[in-house]
């Protein structure tokens, strides 16, 4: 069926491509499709530009001085971001240790076992359709809340961090995570229920495991959201820098965002630079993360 | 035969030898349902959670500040002037991620072929991945300093409304182009055939067909991109300004809600003062704008679904 569909579709392709074509060439349409070209490549070129101006400033701090020093107010021209970078990489394990199997099971459970029919699964639709496009910032303000509740006093520490960004992607997994689980075939389901096994056997054995590469792109995307973000960061009261290493979760920590943005409000021309090379790394680190998400889907997602 | 036909999980009743699936009781599969539902749940908690974690605070501060205090035009809990500054930046996003995104979008699903589709909108999603403290750091140091003073000659400030609203609406073209293209790809071939068989040409199927049968969804991209604007912190925190400003000259730097929200949690403000409740007084009010604005966005998605 589905090959017979596909070869209708590309007739009627080819058939649209060969009636309009004498009239494509007037100058109006011309125009417009440049006017399309643009706004399609001009956000290409920001992006372009961006990483150039950074590169070319924060170019005499490539160096491994900027990954392995304490940030130093007294020497700006050999600071580093070790506690910034050790800090986002915690930060970002106990993220996904608080928001993937919470973010999953949810998911499950409105995917494989609810009835959509039922008004309660259904304002739990809407309402994470709602989370996820609450503002960042929002995140911060509730995991500070939550964070006194608990009973911790202090501010800015690994707890409060990862709690602030795993409220923030918990939506995005859990949508992403649908997702994935919806584009696993009926039949598969069908097959194993039919040998007599139970929804949750199912599900564990046969629809999460056709699911994981969905399920990982999505979670590392998430996860590439959650370390660039510092907006929440800055609610939870994470420092600008610190001299000293995150041994656990109680500790203090600064991450690489907080200190790149606590460097801009210094005026010295060498924390500029530095800076400029810290973003270098942000963003390879997330453009990597994006990348690596990118491969998953294509190497593994299977087309049913 | 007959018992093979009955047999499974939902008859069986009186035949020998036919097991009832059913009734075989699975104690740990009910505990994991539960669990799920727990986590399903957690969602609602955390909207609950939400609103209660910015009330408490906020009845303490109107304990002490009144509502006039608040919502007036100056002074130092005056809320005003960072509601015009935060539509200030927002239009100025607007008026740059609406028609590229746009274009964007009209582009990936009416132009580009479906291998190019795979490529280019990685490419544009690719703009929403950069954090969004690099785009303040370049509105701050690039945009304002290179592109707006030296190369336009304008005579804006070191933190200007201009450089932060045009970066941000960088930020939000991919927001607008991809769910503007989802829109547009779900109207039926059958209406672009139509155009086509009238003897319109791929602009004008495009922009007369396509464009308005995929208004609502285009709506709703727009609506999405506008609460991303709205909520947006590091750049307009870096670039818009730290100063209360009503003015509506863009070259002037002024500081939103959000960008005030950074500033005052950032700074040394005690835990519990009225200074510090500002924050949630002002968080509350941010919440329940894009809260208003997003269920705009979802209600004209549902529209657009239902529509074909």
């Amino acid at each position: 069926m589905s090959i017979a569909t596909t070869t209708a579709r590309r007739t009627v392709e080819r058939t649209e491509v060969a009636t309009g074509k004498s009239k494509e060439r007037s100058p109006g349409s011309i125009a417009f499709l440049v006017a399309l070209w643009f706004s399609l490549f001009f956000g290409v070129m920001v992006l372009i530009v961006l990483i150039v101006d950074t590169a070319i400033n924060g170019a005499p701090r490539f160096d491994t001085e900027l990954i392995t020093n304490y940030a130093s107010r007294v020497s700006p021209e050999t600071t580093g971001f070790r506690a910034g970078i050790l800090g986002t990489i915690f930060l970002m394990g106990f993220t996904a240790l608080f928001a993937v199997p919470l973010g999953i099971a949810a998911a499950v459970y409105l995917e494989e076992f609810a009835d959509n029919e039922k008004w309660y699964n259904r304002v739990i639709e809407v309402n994470l359709q709602n989370l996820a496009a609450v503002p960042a910032i929002v995140y911060g303000l509730l995991a500070v809340a939550t964070m006194a509740l608990m009973g911790f006093s202090e501010t800015g520490t690994v707890l409060g961090g990862s709690l602030a960004l795993a409220l923030l992607i918990l939506p995005v997994v859990i949508i992403t995570t649908r997702e994935a689980l919806r584009s696993v075939p009926r039949e598969i389901r069908d097959g194993s229920l039919a040998l007599g096994a139970t929804t949750w056997q199912t599900t564990w054995r046969n629809t999460l495991p056709a699911a994981i590469p969905g399920i990982a792109t999505g979670t590392i995307l998430g996860l590439s959201r959650a370390i660039g973000e510092a907006a929440p960061l800055v609610v939870v009261g994470l420092a600008g820098s610190l001299r000293f290493d995150p041994e656990g979760l109680m500790s203090q920590i600064t991450a690489l965002p907080m200190q790149i943005y606590s460097l801009t409000s210094q005026s010295q021309e060498d924390f500029r630079v530095a800076a400029s090379a810290a973003i270098i790394v942000l963003l390879v680190l997330v453009l990597g993360l994006n990348a690596l998400a990118i491969i998953i889907r294509n190497k593994f997602q299977r087309s049913w | 035969m007959s018992a093979t036909t009955t047999a499974g999980p939902s008859g069986g009743a009186g035949l020998p030898g036919a097991p009832d699936l059913r009734r075989r009781t699975r104690p740990a599969e009910a505990v994991i349902k539960v669990v799920l539902r727990t986590s399903a749940l957690l969602s609602i908690a955390i909207t609950v959670g939400i609103v209660l974690a910015l009330i408490g605070p906020v009845i303490d501060f109107f304990g002490e500040v009144t509502f006039g205090e608040f919502f007036s035009t100056e002074g130092r809990f005056a809320v005003i002037p960072l509601v015009t500054a935060t539509f200030m930046v927002t239009v100025i996003a607007l008026l740059v991620a609406v028609p590229l995104g746009l274009g964007a979008a009209m582009y990936l699903s009416e132009y580009a072929s479906r291998r190019a589709r795979k490529f280019l909108k990685p490419t544009v999603e690719l703009l929403a991945g950069v954090p969004s403290v690099v785009y303040g750091f370049f509105a701050l140091t690039f945009v304002t300093p290179n592109l707006l003073q030296d190369i336009l000659n304008l005579d804006v400030g070191f933190t200007n409304a201009l450089a932060a609203g045009l970066v941000l609406g960088v930020m939000i073209i991919p927001t607008i182009a991809s769910l503007a293209e989802d829109a547009m790809s779900a109207v039926p071939q059958a209406m672009r055939q139509g155009s086509f068989a009238m003897g319109a040409n791929r602009m004008q199927t495009t922009l007369r067909v396509v464009f308005p049968a995929a208004l609502s969804g285009i709506a709703a991209a727009i609506v999405l991109g506008l609460s991303r604007a709205v909520g947006e912190t590091m750049i307009v925190a870096l670039a818009a300004g730290a100063v209360k400003n009503m003015s509506l000259d863009p070259r002037d730097g002024m500081q939103t809600m959000t960008g005030f929200i950074a500033q005052t949690a950032g700074g040394e403000n005690p835990v519990g003062s009225t200074a510090y409740n500002t924050l949630f007084a002002v968080g509350l009010l941010l919440f329940v704008l894009t809260l208003i604005i997003n269920v705009i966005s979802i209600a004209l998605v549902r529209r657009f679904r239902q529509a074909y």
